[in-house]
This record gives structure tokens, sequence and C-alpha cells, in this order.
């Protein structure tokens, strides 16, 4: 077993007066890829959406409990909250390009880090987009609008967009959902890669994806934490009824 | 650092926005510590219902620049309001893709262009052939009446072409599949559902009326009488003030001011309401 | 008797394409009027001369640099004045009590009618600032009268673009301001424009608030606290005071092409914002399927 790298305790999360989590624990390990899966709407989104605190966007959004990245609560006062977002990267479930050049769409982040001497970004960029392996398909047309790429390019370049903040870990909420499988294959063969510098959550868009990709796994109702366990417990042999039962497609 | 430029940032624009706001109370302030002190003095009833205004004795009634405005807006909205929601309609439900997508610049032209043309159109053109086949000095409420329904036209079409777009394309289909014709799916339903945004359309039209200045001035004769016909020649609160602030002084120019004022408050209504009728759409979506 | 419905049907229809065609035929007749009448005086000449014996005589030199002027005041003080209120209100309010106050009046703003702002500052900037009448005073009168129009397209501009982008840009680590500065900005900018070209047509287009604040002197203004006359202004004299009706069409004549321009500007700039949004939505939806 490794370390621990993210520690959640006793996390509660409210909208207004609508509770979205209830109660939850869970130990992520460092450089393993933890999927947590479930229904819709059973809370995935907004625990990942936690660890980065990127809820704060939306007003009227509470947060009890505490979360520690390598024993350091993130909601503490003197956490900065760029820092923060910068150590946790984020992945969305549709590929968000700013409306910019592949380039600067990578360069974003280090630049707001006061990265400026171009040789340095350029070195970041490449770096990133290798990791990424969307590298071979843009290095020709880095001055092209990030727009003009196909679904699953964009994609990618939104995890080497991440990849570039050198962050410590990555979330991916659904982020293969409006890919082909080609793509979808590229994607997560690189998490495999990744994983060994990174610690990564993921929300898998199915189950297969889930049992393909992932170390650990955890399923969740309804806000609630149902199950946990190493990848071939949860999706081979749950011992809940309700994750067996949403497994084998009963419900969801 | 950063968090002081994040905090800068945030501070400034509050401090625009403030900005911006504090200029309405600024207007507010001044046109009321100008105008009021002679409200004060002639007396609020004998100001706005005092039928005489000759400033050279002292005496300032504005009745008649009320009746003028009045009956010049209400000439304009009787012409331009029907025009203007059939326009609308026309835009919004029967005109050809191609054909709206020239209407619409059309009408923003009409909108663009200064009312002083507008004005000068109206007496070259509508004053003279209202004298030489209706009768009357020609410069006359019907003039005014005929340009100002014209000037408010793009208000009316576009806040009455933009209610009717918003409507739920089900509304339609619904009455349509149940076998109305297309008039009646408008009459029926279309158009009961888009009513607050076509009577907002309407008042704000009518604002804009009340308001203008420089066109009617060109084609309402100006006189300080009240009107017996729609051939006569009247004066209205904004042309009193663009006809007299040139050369003004002491009581005269608060006398404007004071006219001002009663525009002011005028339009704040009108205003107001308008906002009224759109917030209360807005609720009855939710 | 009562109509059938085939043929009410066929009654609305002609009414309503009537009042359309009327509505056409009456701007065609107002702009062809003024343009056949005023196109023959619009000369080289005519644009470069300063008008003599009261604009009888010369050309228009002065009251175009003075509508120039007047409109980069105007343009140049609510411009950030606008945009940043319209940031606050888009970004920095959560629908409170200060917006609403902010809002309300800006759409109060919105429909004070020009005279009441020539009014306004006339007896301020003209008398209490002791700016006199003057390319400033008139500047600012109009700036206080183009600051709503600027402010509801640049919140609307600014509303339009996707919450995504702002979603995405915190999560790579910025601030409020550098995901404003740097997103949200770029991506607003041409609806910005737009409201911002829209108000030079208004300030072209006034008379009223100028006529009280700005002056009427036909001198070729050399500073900014100078009088001056714009030209819809002296298109007002001219016409009212019977001075020069051939100048009178001509200055008319520059009004309505500028307007026109002015317009056509606008619209370009709009309809490539509403297509490049439409191309972002379209990418959008497209993935999501």
């Amino acid at each position: 077993m490794t370390d621990t790298k993210i520690k959640i305790e006793n996390l509660s999360f409210f909208y207004g007066k609508k509770q979205a989590i209830n109660d939850f624990s869970l130990d992520i390990p460092k450089n393993r890829i933890m999927s947590v899966f479930g229904p819709a709407k059973s809370g995935i989104t907004t625990l990942l959406r936690s660890l980065n605190r990127l809820y704060e966007l939306i007003p009227d959004t509470r947060a009890e409990g505490r979360i520690l990245i390598d024993n350091e609560d993130i909601h503490a006062p003197s956490v900065s909250l760029t820092q923060l977002r910068r150590r946790v990267g984020m992945v969305f479930d549709v590929p968000t390009p700013l409306p910019m050049s592949i380039f600067d769409n990578m360069a974003y982040g280090p630049r707001l880090s006061g990265i400026k001497r171009r040789s340095e970004l350029e070195g970041i960029v490449e770096q990133s987009l290798k990791m990424a392996a969307l590298w071979e398909d843009v290095c020709d047309r880095l001055d092209t609008p990030a727009a003009s790429l196909s679904g699953g390019q964009q994609q990618r370049l939104c995890m080497a967009r991440v990849l570039a903040l050198k962050p410590e870990v990555i979330l991916l909420d659904r982020p293969c959902s409006g890919l082909d499988p080609i793509s979808t294959a590229k994607i997560e063969e690189s998490l495999q890669e990744l994983k060994k510098q990174f610690t990564i959550v993921i929300a898998p868009h199915n189950i297969q994806q889930g049992g393909r990709i992932s170390d650990r796994a955890v399923f969740m109702l309804s806000g609630n934490l149902i199950e946990e366990g190493t990848a071939e417990e949860i999706f081979a042999n749950p011992t809940d009824k309700r994750t067996a039962d949403y497994i084998t497609g009963r419900f969801g | 650092m950063k968090d002081f430029k994040e905090k800068l940032s945030g501070r400034i624009f509050f401090v625009l926005a403030l900005s911006s706001i504090s200029v309405l109370a600024l207007i507010t302030v001044f046109i009321l510590i100008k105008g009021t002190p002679l409200i004060a003095e002639v007396g609020l009833k004998d100001f706005i219902f005092g039928m005489t205004w000759a400033p050279g004795r002292g005496e300032f009634g504005i009745f008649p620049m009320i009746a003028g405005s009045v009956s010049v807006t209400f000439g304009a909205a009787v012409i331009g309001v029907p025009i203007g929601i059939c326009c609308s309609i026309f835009l919004a439900e029967f005109a050809p893709a191609w054909l709206s997508k020239i209407f619409r610049p059309v009408i923003q032209l009409l909108a663009g262009i200064p009312s002083v043309v507008y004005g000068f159109w109206g007496m070259i053109f509508v004053v003279p052939l209202i004298r030489d086949y209706l009768g009357g000095p020609g410069l006359s409420i019907l003039a005014g009446s005929i340009i100002l329904a014209i000037m408010i036209l793009p208000t009316v079409i576009s806040i009455s072409e933009v209610s009717i777009l918003a409507l739920p394309r089900q509304y339609k289909e619904g009455a349509l599949a149940l076998g109305m014709t297309h008039w009646q799916a408008i009459y029926s339903v279309v158009l009961p559902s888009a009513k607050s945004g076509i009577v907002a359309s309407v008042v704000l039209g009518i604002g804009r009326a009340v308001g203008e200045t420089m066109a009617v001035i060109m084609v309402l004769g100006n006189a300080v009488a009240l009107p017996e016909s729609i051939l006569d020649p009247v004066r209205t609160l904004t042309t009193n003030i663009g006809i007299e602030m040139g050369y003004a002084e002491g009581a005269h120019e608060q006398a404007l001011f004071a006219t001002g004022i009663v525009l002011f408050v005028v339009i704040m209504i009108i205003n107001g309401l308008a906002q009224y009728i759109t917030r209360d759409k807005n609720k009855g979506r939710r | 008797m009562k109509l059938s419905a085939k043929s009410s049907e066929k009654i609305a229809k002609s009414i309503i394409w009537a009042a359309a065609m009327l509505v056409v035929a009456v701007l065609a007749a107002i702009v062809i009027y003024i343009l056949a009448k005023g196109l023959p005086t619009l000369s080289w000449s005519f644009l470069t001369e300063i008008p003599e014996g009261g604009g009888a005589a010369g050309g228009i030199a002065s009251p175009i640099v003075g509508t120039v002027l007047v409109t980069a005041v105007a343009v140049l003080i609510a411009t950030p004045l606008g945009v940043g209120t319209a940031v606050y209100l888009a970004e920095y309010t959560k629908g409170g009590a200060i917006t609403k106050i902010i809002r309300f009046s800006a759409e109060s703003l919105a429909g004070i009618p020009s005279i009441v702002y020539g009014l306004f500052g006339f007896i301020f900037f003209v008398m209490y600032l002791g700016l006199g009448w003057s390319i400033l005073s008139g500047g600012l009168t109009l700036a206080i009268m183009i600051l709503p129009t600027i402010i509801r397209t640049s919140e609307e501009a600014i509303r339009g673009v996707p919450g995504s982008y702002r979603e995405t840009s915190f999560s790579l680590g910025a601030t409020k301001w550098q995901t404003i500065y740097k997103v949200v900005f770029p991506a607003a900018i041409q609806g910005i424009t737009n409201g911002i070209i829209l108000s030079v047509g208004r300030s072209v287009a006034e008379t009223a608030a100028l006529v009280l604040t700005a002056g009427s002197s036909l001198r070729m203004p050399t500073s900014l606290f100078a009088p001056t006359r714009t030209m819809a202004v002296h298109f007002y004299t001219l016409a009212m005071e019977d001075i020069s009706p051939a100048n009178a069409f001509g200055t008319a004549a520059l009004l309505i092409i500028l307007i026109f321009i002015i317009n056509v500007g606008a619209n370009i700039l709009l309809n490539r914002f509403i297509s490049n949004k439409g191309k972002k939505k379209e990418a959008k939806g497209g993935k999501r399927n």
C-alpha cells in the first residue's frame, strides 16, 4: 500500500439547503488511479470539485468536514486558492479550450504563475503535449485556434494544459463522455503513464472504463459512500448489494 | 501582490459602477435645486394648471404645454403603435428570411437618423402637405404626431419583435396543430402571450415621444395656447425648454428647469411603468 | 356578417404587409429626398472650408471637427465608466440590492430626454464647474447620455461569454481579475465595441443636449475649452433660420451617410460576434451528443 495523498474526513456538502454529499470519508492513495462512480446526481462531480474548491464559484454553497492533501487542510485560511488549483488540476466532461491559440491555451497556467520567458514556456508546452500524446498532432500548428482541433484532440489538449501546471493531483470528470473509442483509448493509455507521476481521481464515463483503468474504486449513491476497495473487488466481487445491482445494470 | 491586484480590481469596478449611478443622483439633485424654488414660489397647482405663460410678466403656467405634450404624444401613439406592432408581427411571423435580413437594418437606420433630419423633412414635406390639403398653418399637432410616430417606430418594432420571438415555439405549434390558421394562431395565442413585451414597447415608445425636442420644434409651430383641433399649432414641455433656454435668465430660467422637473417626473413614471411591466413578465416565466 | 377564417387570414396578412411596406417607403422617401437634394452640395471644398456668413457660404469644416471632438470626449469618458459598470454587474454582484439599484439607475438614465440632459449639462458643467459652452461640456453631457447604452450592450456581451471559460480559467489557477482580463474581455470585445459604435452614432445625431452645452461657435476650435457647433446643431440652425437650404441639405446628407456607415459597421461587428458564439455553441452541442 502506498502513501495517502488525499484524506477526506467527514465531508458534507450543501447547495443552499440541499445536501449533496453526506458525511463522506475516503483515503486516496498516491500514484494510483482512483475511480469514483455511481448513477447521475450521486454527488460525484460535487466531490471532485470540492477537492480543488471550484464549487466556490457557485454562490450559496458550503462544505463541512476536512480535506487534507499531504496532511494539509485545503480549507485552512493560509491556503492560497490559486495555488491549490494549480496543485489539483481538473479536466472537465466536455473539452473546454479557451478561445485562443493552442500555444496560448497551453501557456495559460504557466504564465499565470509568472513564467514569461518564451523558451521556458515552449519547453513546458512541448513536454506537456508529449505527455498527453498530442505533440505529434499539433507541433506544426501551435498558433492555430484551439477550437479548430477535433473533439478528442481538444480533450487531450485540456489534459496537457493541466499537466503544464505541474500539478500533484489530476481530477478528471467523465473526460471521455463525448469522445470516440479511439480518442478514449488514447486518453486511457496516457493515464497509465501519468499515474507514475501524479495522483489521479477520475469519474469514469461507464463501468467498463472504470474496470479497465483504475487501481481502486469507490461507489457513490445519493451523496453517500457505499463501498470502497481495489478495482478487482469493486468491479468483480462487490460486497454491497447496491453496488452489485448497479454494476450488473439493474439501475442507473 | 496578486491578492492586492485582485482586491484593487474589484474595488475599481465597484467605484466605476457607483459613479455611473451617482450620475443619476447628480442629475436629479441639480435639476431639483434649480427648479423647485420657482415651483415653491408660484405654487405647484398654479404652475401645472396655470393657463398663462408670460415669463416677462412673471406668469408661469405650463398647462398649455402639458396639453401640447399629451396631444402630440397621443397622436403619435395612435398613428405609430398599430403600424409598429404590425411591423413586428411581419418581422417575427410573415417575412421571409431574406426580407427580414434587409428589414432589420432598415429599422436600425430609422433609429439612428438624427431627429433634426426628421424634423426638417416634416417641415419641408409634411407641413406644406397639411397646409395645402387640410388647412390651417400646417405647423400643427398633426404634423408633430406624424413625425413622432415615425420616430417611435424603431422602439415599438424592435421590443415587440423580441418579445414575440422569445415565446416558446410550442405555443404557436400547439395552436396550429389544433387546426387554426396562421393568423388565428397569432391573434389568439401569440399576441396575448407576448402582451407584456408589446405593452412595454408601447410605453417606451410613448416615453420617447414625450422626450423628443428638436424634431417637434420644427413642425409644431410652438404657440403657447390650448389647441382646439389637430390642425392647431402647440408647444410641448420639451420644446418650451429648447426654444427659450437660449435667452432665459433669472426666474424665467428657473421656470424652464421647473418644466424640466415635470418632464423628468413624467418620464420616470413612464419608465418605471415599463420596467414594472417587463418585471412582471419575467416573474411569470419562472 | 362573420368573416371566414380564410378571408380574415387574407385581410390580416395584407394589412401587416402593407404596414411593413409603408415603413420602408417612408424611410426611403426621407433618405432619398435628403440625399437627392444634398449630394450635389457635397464636395471637397464643402467638407474642408470653414463656414462663412453663419453658414450661408463656405463649407462645414469646423462643425465636422467639432462633432469629432465632442464625440471623442463622450466616448473616451463613457467607455471606461460604462464597461467597468457592466463588468461589476455581470461578474461581481450576485443579484443583491446594489445590483438592483445600479440596474434601475441605468434603465432610468436611458429614458431621460436629451433636453433634460442638456439642462443638467448646462447647470452642472457649463455653470457649476465653470467649463462654459465648450467641447468639454458638450462631450461630458453626451458621455452621460450614452452611458446606459454602453452599460447595457457591454453587460449583455459579457454575460454571453460561456461560463465554461471562466470555470476553466479558475481551474487553471487564475484569479478573478486574471480571468476577466485574459478570457472574458477578449471573448466579449466585439459585443462591447458594437455598443460603443452605436453610441458614436447617437452622439453624432444629438442636437438638443448640445445646443445648451457646447455653444454655437462656427470658428475652428483651438482647445477642448472652446465652444463649438456640431454638424447636427449646425444643420438645425441652417434649417430653422432658413440660412442656406443648399448647405442644410448638404449637411443632412453627410449626417445620413455617416449614420449609415456607423450602422453598417456595428452590424458587421455584431454579426461576427453572433456567428462566433454560434460556432462555439455548435462545437459544444456536437460533442455532448
